[in-house]
Formats: C-alpha cells, structure tokens, sequence
C-alpha cells in the first residue's frame, strides 16, 4: 500500500490536506468538462449521422448516374470531358473552441462564382446522365464540407473525452482514496504518539515523585507501625 | 488556402473533377497509403476516401484522427455503400462514451 511510504509527520499531513482540496476541486472541474464536452458530442454526433446520411444518399444517386454515363459514352470521351475541370474549390479554415477543444470551422469558396461553371465540357458528345451525376454531386457538395467539418469535430471531442474520463476516473477512484487513507495513516499514527507520550511523562512523573516522597518506603514503615 | 482530395478508385471519384475538388485515382492499397501521406503532409484539408479503402488503409487514418487538419471522410464508393463511414462515427460514440448509444436501435 502507498501509506506505508508516507511519513507520519505534521508538514507531511498539511501538504496532503492541501493537495486533497486541489484534487477535489479539480476533480469536479474536469467532471463538469466531462459533461458539457459530452453533450456538444452527443448533439454534434447526432448531427453527422443525419448529415452522413443524406450524403451518402446523393452520392449513390451521383454514382447511379455516373455509372450509365459511363455505359452509353466511351472512356475516352468521358476522360476528355472531365480532364479540365473549369472550377476549383478553396478551403479556409478557422477553429472554434468548445471547452479548449479546437474544432475546425470550413469556409470554402468557388474560383468562379458561376453555378454552371461545373460542367467543363460541351453538352453535344456526352450523356445527359453525366450532366445529371455532376449535377448532384454539386447540390450535395455543401453537405459534404459540413459533414467533414462536423466528422472531424466528432474524432476531436470524442478523443478530449476520453482523456477528460481518464482524468476524472484517476481522481475520483486512486488520487483522491489514495490520499483520504494517507491523512487517515498520519493522523492515527500522530494520535498513537501524543499518547504514549502522554502515558511516557505520567510514568516519568510517578517515578520522580517516588524518588522525593519514597512514598513505597513509608508505606512500609506506617504498614509496620500499624 | 488549403484544397480538397478525393481518393480512390477511379470510378468513384471521377465526378467529383469537375467540382472542383482534386481527384487522385489510385488502384492498390500500397499506392493509396503512399498517396495520403502526401496528401495528407500538404496543403489538403479534407481528404474523402472511398470506403472500400478506407477499409483497406484504417491502421494509416487513425494516425489523422486527433490532429486538426487533415479531416479524412469515407464516402461511398461506386460499388455501394459498405456502412464503413457510419461505423467510423459510431467508433466515435464508442470512444467518447464507452458504449454505442446512438446506433445500436438499428441493430
């Protein structure tokens, strides 16, 4: 047991009381973390589960349509026709703090602001079911920029609380007994001294008495003369 | 100024060139990983991937998972969609609370 290395001294055991009152007030600190951080998860979680949905929804119906596009025109067409796209997405990111978790935050902009600039080929060779793949996959783009900002958000906060758990489980089932059963030790064992100091000076009395008085002496002789 | 990757196998990902997004067609495994190392060390912030490697790559994802940048999202691919992106959150869940809480009425 760690108790038996602590020293059964008076600094020893106002050092620990100290540090039992840091660790109580940290260890309810980091449990009030603990929840919010959980309850931000919770919603966000919930969020991405619906967003992920819906996202993976428009791709399949992106990729149906892909898929007979690619059937009715030839790769090469196909190749040509997506080889020099006319749009470029760009990311910016800022970060949100949420209980000193960094989230990202996404903010993307398009290098033409014109809808249509998505289609970077002539209409007149390729399948109207190409136009239509594209066409989805753009409406659902924003969904899919949301869904990384809040997937990503959900790995972060999902590793904050394990941390924070951690920390909340180490204090409340090791530090803090660990600590309670030290000052325990110390008091006891300082008790344990005053006394048989206590009793130590009553013997040392009774002796010094003894040998002013000779009480033992006179009681033989009164006993004698009785 | 960051960018957006998409990874995988050519079919899947062809759409998306024309967003705007960069594709980058890989066809093993090997070549994926060595891709989003790349990827990943420069200027792209999200990364989507494929689920089939997704699948494939998880050891090399998981390194990603508790650094800012970049986001690396599964996306179904064009063979279907194998419910990797939905087990990823769901090992969220798992990770922060313990158990699943959210996922476990559709089982």
């Amino acid at each position: 047991m760690a108790t038996a290395h602590v020293n059964p001294t008076r600094m020893e055991l106002t050092r620990l009381k100290k540090k039992l009152v840091v660790a109580r007030r940290g260890h309810k600190l980091l449990k009030d973390k603990r929840d919010e951080l959980m309850r931000q998860f919770l919603e966000l979680v919930r969020q991405n589960k619906t967003l992920r949905e819906e996202v993976e929804k428009g791709i399949l119906e992106a990729n149906k349509k892909f898929v007979l596009a690619r059937a009715v025109t030839t790769d090469e067409v196909l190749n040509v026709a997506l080889m020099a796209p006319k749009q470029e997405v760009y990311l910016e990111i800022g970060s949100r703090n949420v209980m000193s978790v960094d989230i990202p935050v996404f903010h993307y902009k398009t290098k033409t602001p014109d809808a249509n600039d998505i289609y970077s080929y002539g209409f007149a060779f390729t399948s109207s079911d190409l136009d239509d793949s594209v066409k989805y996959l753009s409406d659902i783009l924003p969904d899919m920029l949301k869904l990384a900002e809040i997937e990503k958000s959900c790995q972060l906060l999902a590793a904050e609380i394990e941390k924070t758990r951690r920390r909340v489980n180490a204090l409340e089932h090791v530090m803090i007994p660990q600590m309670e059963e030290s000052i325990k030790f110390i008091v006891m064992k300082l008790d344990e001294n005053e006394r048989s100091s206590q009793v130590r000076l009553m013997k040392v009395k009774d002796m010094m008495l003894e040998q002013a008085h000779h009480y033992s002496e006179h009681d033989h002789v009164y006993g004698d003369v009785m | 100024m960051y960018k957006i990757a998409v990874l995988g196998d050519r079919d899947s990902i062809y759409g998306f060139a024309a967003l705007g997004l960069e594709t980058f067609p890989v066809s093993t495994p090997e070549a994926g990983a060595k891709m989003l190392k790349r990827l990943a060390s420069g200027e792209y912030a999200v990364i989507y991937i494929t689920e089939a490697l997704q699948a494939k790559l998880e050891k090399e994802i998981d390194a990603y998972r508790s650094s800012e940048t970049p986001a690396i999202i599964p996306i179904p691919g064009v063979a279907g969609n194998t419910g990797m992106g939905i087990m990823n959150v769901r090992k969220s869940v798992e990770q922060a609370v313990g158990s699943d809480i959210i996922f476990n009425e559709n089982r």
